[in-house]
Parts: structure tokens; sequence; C-alpha cells
């Protein structure tokens, strides 16, 4: 659904900047300087989470810190807004089942 | 909502529209009385959007056993008074009574809680209910998560604690399907007593009623002394704090603590003589956030999603007034700090009796005539 520019992919790749992660456990890859949520797109992530209380799935939407709907658990804290995270080396991203769970 | 239809004419109209006044509609009623319910606007002071939820037994009456025993009766009957708003409205309320904690953080305060709890039980005609005390290793069975400052706590299985916003949401809904005239921005400047019924002056526009009963909260004070009765209530803030919505974990409510059936932990219990200012004070919420932590330090992981500041409904000695006017009969006045837990009472048991004709001598205790006792020498 979500695919990066390709002259920003291309100099991306010619730059070598990867970043490996796990997104649910599952190896992924993004661009080093991508945002969590951003990462997670690329992926093709879209909903990252379902809702507290009537467990509607959400997904990603203002992209700068507003809407709370890009909630995901990153390494192991749960509502975590995922377009104010960078994306790591080695960052264990879950989507989020519902409430976050108090001792994580 | 209904147009007046009956042209300014009811049986009965309760001054009010929260959660004392809601619930006296929603039992008028349906007791066959035509009701309007006269409320201020949007911007009136209002603790029923502002309190902590608790359907609250234990600790209550001292002073006045007759408040205990009228607690109990209003803990007793509230999960049959969900299941009428549940079956008319089809929304629940989310009543549940799984028993409520009161921890403690110091022996000292254990013990004067213990002492307390034993003043209670010991006055003549008070009613009596199972509690307990407990010790931190017992506490800690029913409430894992107590943190190592908790030295104990008491237990009744009688409190229990429901969602307060849905309640009043519930009754509003309620009062609209049993044909209650609900007349917002309808604030009360006066009330004549003449011709044996009730003429309201408001800023909606001339309301008349047979009887009238002043269910207005903080506005009672001002509205009470025009029918020939007295309502010295105070405003008394409390800060709340909630958290996001999160896994249920807490399965009991506290005073201080307890999580919603959605899930959102609320935080509360400050208490502030500081008039009619709802200001967020930083200083109070970090207080009770540090407290909450320390009963549960779990808590410290959660992020708070909203606080607010609302005031209590306080009479000089924190109990209710039910009375009926002496010098304009069919006026009465119904107000208490506790209008979630004494709901199921107001509108079952209270609003029948009125809707009956008076209250009868049980509820002489209540009267605020408890206060014009002149002070010893």
């Amino acid at each position: 659904m979500f695919r990066r520019l390709p002259e920003i992919e291309t100099a991306l790749n010619a730059a070598g900047h990867t970043v490996s992660f796990t997104i649910d456990g599952r190896p992924a890859s993004a661009r080093a300087g991508d945002s969590v949520t951003a990462a997670l797109l690329a992926n093709g992530v879209t909903a990252c989470r379902t809702t507290p209380v009537s467990g509607a799935a959400r997904g990603p939407y203002c992209m700068m810190g507003v809407c709370f709907d890009c909630l995901v658990t990153i390494d192991g804290t749960g509502n975590r807004q995922g377009c104010q995270v960078r994306v790591a080396p080695g960052m264990a991203v879950e989507t989020q089942n519902g409430k976050r769970e108090v001792e994580r | 909502m209904t147009q007046p239809s009956r042209g300014g004419e009811y049986d009965v109209a309760v001054i009010g529209g929260g959660l004392v006044g809601s619930a006296m509609a929603w039992g008028l009623a349906r007791a066959g009385q035509t009701v309007a319910m006269l409320d201020e606007g949007d911007i009136a002071v209002r603790p029923s959007r502002g309190n902590f939820a608790l359907v609250w037994v234990q600790g209550k009456g001292l002073g006045m056993p007759e408040y205990a025993g009228w607690t109990k009766k209003s803990s007793d009957d509230w999960s049959g008074f969900a299941d009428l708003l549940r079956e008319q409205t089809g929304l629940d309320v989310a009543y549940r009574r799984p028993g409520g904690f009161m921890p403690m953080l110091s022996e000292e305060d254990l013990q004067a809680r213990a002492n307390t709890m034993m003043r209670l039980h010991n006055q003549p005609d008070m009613i009596r209910y199972p509690y307990e005390v407990m010790d931190r290793e017992t506490l800690r069975k029913e409430l894992p998560f107590i943190g190592p400052d908790v030295v104990g706590g008491t237990y009744c299985p009688l409190d229990g604690h429901c969602n307060s916003l849905r309640l009043l949401r519930t009754l509003h809904k309620g009062i609209g399907l049993l044909g209650v005239d609900y007349r917002p921005n309808h604030r009360v400047e006066r009330i004549e007593h003449r011709d044996g019924g009730f003429r309201m002056t408001t800023a909606g526009g001339e309301v008349r009623a047979g009887k009238i009963v002043l269910a207005a909260g903080h506005d009672g004070a001002r509205l009470a002394p025009m029918v020939g009765l007295s309502a010295p209530v105070r405003p008394q803030r409390g800060h709340v704090i909630v958290t996001e919505k999160t896994a249920p974990f807490l399965h009991h409510p506290t005073v201080y603590v307890r999580q919603t059936d959605e899930g959102g932990v609320m935080i509360g219990d400050s208490f502030e003589e500081v008039g009619f200012d709802t200001t967020l004070q930083p200083g109070i919420s970090s207080a009770i956030a540090e407290r909450a932590i320390r009963f549960f330090p779990l808590l410290g992981k959660l992020n708070v999603v909203r606080s607010w500041a609302a005031l209590r409904v306080l009479t000089p000695d924190g109990f209710p007034i039910y009375e009926e006017s002496k010098t304009a009969p069919g006026a009465f006045v119904a107000t208490c700090h506790s209008g979630v837990t004494l709901a199921a009472n107001h509108a079952l048991t209270l609003a029948p009796l009125i809707a009956a004709g008076g209250l009868g001598d049980s509820f002489t205790p209540f009267s605020a005539r408890r206060f014009h006792v002149p002070q010893a020498a």
C-alpha cells in the first residue's frame, strides 16, 4: 500500500543505511532515520493495533504525534507512539491487541 | 428531548439535573408522576461529571448510624437498580460489587482505621455489616500488586463501583423514555409557594408544579430558603487522575485507586477547601499520584491521559439532607455528596415516597434542623 519514492529508495540503498528490527518477532528492515511507524508502513503493516474498548483495527493517521492512533509496543513497553520514536537496530516492535498490559 | 406539552404544569418539578436530580426524576416518573427536570446549562458546576464512581459502604455513618443503614440499603439495592436501567435503556452502567479495600501506609493509620470501624459498629442502632481488618500478608492475597509500604487495610464485601458517567447518561435516557420533560438552561431564579403549588421563575420561562424536589447540589444553599428549607452545603474540591486504558489487573476498588470497566485507572481522594474553584493544582495531582504509586508501584509505568478537579457537595457534618418544608408543604430537599452510592435509594425508595406524599418519620434524622441546635456554652 505504501512505497518509498524511487529516488529516495535508490539513494538510501546506495548509502547502505539499513536497520534490522523485528515486527511481532518476524525479522524486518527499515531505513536509518525512519520512525517506527514509517518502518511499519514500509513493511506493509498498516493496522498497528486494535482499540481498547471496541476492538476496532487502527492504523497511523497524523504521523506527527497528535492522533495517538499509531500506538504499538516497543521493546516491551505498551502504548508507545510509533511516529515519535526512531527505529533502532534490534528493536522489538509489536502490534498491540486492545488494552496495554500494566506490566509492559 | 420531549417538548413541554403540559402547559408548564407538572405533578413534580425536580430542580437539578445531576445524579441526584436524575435519579429522583426517574423514580418519580416511574411512580406515575408527571415530571419536569429543570437544569442549568453545560457550564453548571457539575459534580456528577467529576466523581470517582464508588458505590461505597465501609466507614460511613460514624455520628449518624441511620446514614450507615441508608447507605447499606442503597448498596443492597444497586444491583437490581442497574438491572432495571439496563432493561429500560439497553445501557449497562457496569455496576460491580467485588468488595472494596482501604489500604494503609502506616501501622498508626491502620490502627486508627480499625478503631474507627469499631466505633462505627458500636453505635446504638447501628446496622451490622461484615468487614475485616487485614494485615499485609492477608491483604496481599487479595491485592497482589501492593507496594512495600502498605501495612494492611480494611475490607468490606459490600463495596463496589460503576461507570458513573454512563450512569448519568443512562438516567437521562431513562427519564426521556418515561416522558419526563428535561429542561436545560432553566436555572431557577425564584420559587413561590402559592395556592398549594409552586411557581418557578427560570431563565427559560415560568414552570408550575404541585411539588418540588430541590436536588440542585451546590445551588441548594441558595434555593432552599425560598421555600422554608435549609441546605447549608459547601464545595469541597477533589482531584482525579485517569490513566490510559489498561488490561484488567486491579479487581477490587479502593478508596484511592480503582480500575474502570473500560480499563482506565482512576486515582483520587484529595480534599481541599477552596470555594468554587475547579482549577487543577499540579502539586495536588502529584501528591495523589505519588500516594497511588506507594499503594501500587506498577501504576508508575502508566501514562496519564486526563486529570481534573471537581467539587463535592458537603453539608456541615457530611451526611445527607432529606426534608419536607414545614411552611411550604410539597417542597422537598435532597442533597448529599454520595450521588452515585445513593442513586438506588433516591430512585427506588425516596422518589416513590415523595410521589406518595411524604417522607415519614424515618427521615427525621436527615433533617437540616440538626444544624440549628444552639451551641452549648
